[in-house]
């Protein structure tokens, strides 16, 4: 098998998951596409690490879906936190910051 | 190049899984149904952990499916539910200048693929590389690599405790 193959996958992987994170207004979608995002890398890592032959991309993939995981956790609960706040989770009405 | 170089039965089943992956992806950022998107989403990280089965990584597959597919999509479900009067099709999941989007897309694929054409060519990865099993993966991360282990686990308890007393009712 190629590495380019496995290498293409993740940058396939990834720029639909940038696609996602630009066009998305619902909150809860732009997670998802950063967890594209995220397993892209890790294709990339472990292709990187079967190529070298060491584990250290094993550890580093490991690494990037427990950060993975906390990110979700605590975007899901920042999520829940404007829904409360203001009954909807579109990032567009976020627009206190605008001068 | 013999046949058994080609390895047949890996780049069949890679580029089947890779389209089914691509496909799903797709449907995950154009979906107009948020549980149709996290369906769909399972369908990817799915596919992902086959992939890393084909690239010799077993453990972190395994770790894929109980991690994302166990864990991650209950809480997207949970967060889908929790900020949502109705489940359905709903008509603004977009942003009004989405289309901004394509050509950041295309423009960012076409700069990796040609980078990577370049880069990486026709480099075949190895047949006999040495299988990486769990144990050497516990002696990397309780090893040289402890110190970031060290760091996730704060990580990990900051997210935890960050995500209670921001969801937290008064």
């Amino acid at each position: 098998m190629l590495l380019n193959q496995f290498l293409i996958l993740g940058a396939v992987l990834f720029s639909i998951g940038v696609y996602g994170v630009i066009a998305r207004r619902n909150a809860v979608l732009v997670l998802m596409s950063i967890e594209l995002i995220l397993n892209s890398v890790n294709i990339n890592l472990l292709a990187f690490s079967l190529r070298s032959g060491t584990a250290d991309g094993h550890t580093f993939a490991l690494y990037v879906i427990a950060v993975a995981a906390a990110e979700v956790g605590v975007g899901l609960a920042m999520v829940l936190l404007m829904y409360r706040n203001r009954r909807s989770i579109g990032l567009d009405e976020l627009a206190e910051m605008k001068g | 190049m013999l046949a058994a170089d080609l390895l047949v039965a890996q780049n069949v089943g890679f580029y089947l899984i890779a389209g089914v992956m691509v496909v799903g992806a797709l449907r995950v950022v154009t979906s107009n149904n948020v549980v149709h998107a996290a369906l769909w989403l399972v369908v990817v990280l799915a596919g992902a952990a086959a992939q890393y089965v084909l690239l010799a990584a077993e453990f972190v597959a395994i770790t894929q499916v109980l991690v994302y597919i166990g864990a991650v999509m209950v809480l997207f479900l949970f967060g889908t539910m929790l900020t949502r009067a109705r489940i359905g099709a709903e008509k603004d999941l977009n942003n009004k200048n989405w289309v901004l989007g394509v050509p950041v897309a295309v423009l960012m694929l076409a700069t990796m693929v040609i980078a990577l054409n370049d880069g990486f060519g026709n480099e075949q990865l190895p047949l006999d590389a040495p299988p990486i099993n769990t144990e050497t993966i516990s002696d990397q991360i309780f090893g040289p690599y402890l110190l970031p282990f060290w760091a996730l686990s704060f990580v990990l308890l900051a997210a935890v405790i960050g995500a209670i007393v921001l969801a937290r009712k008064d």
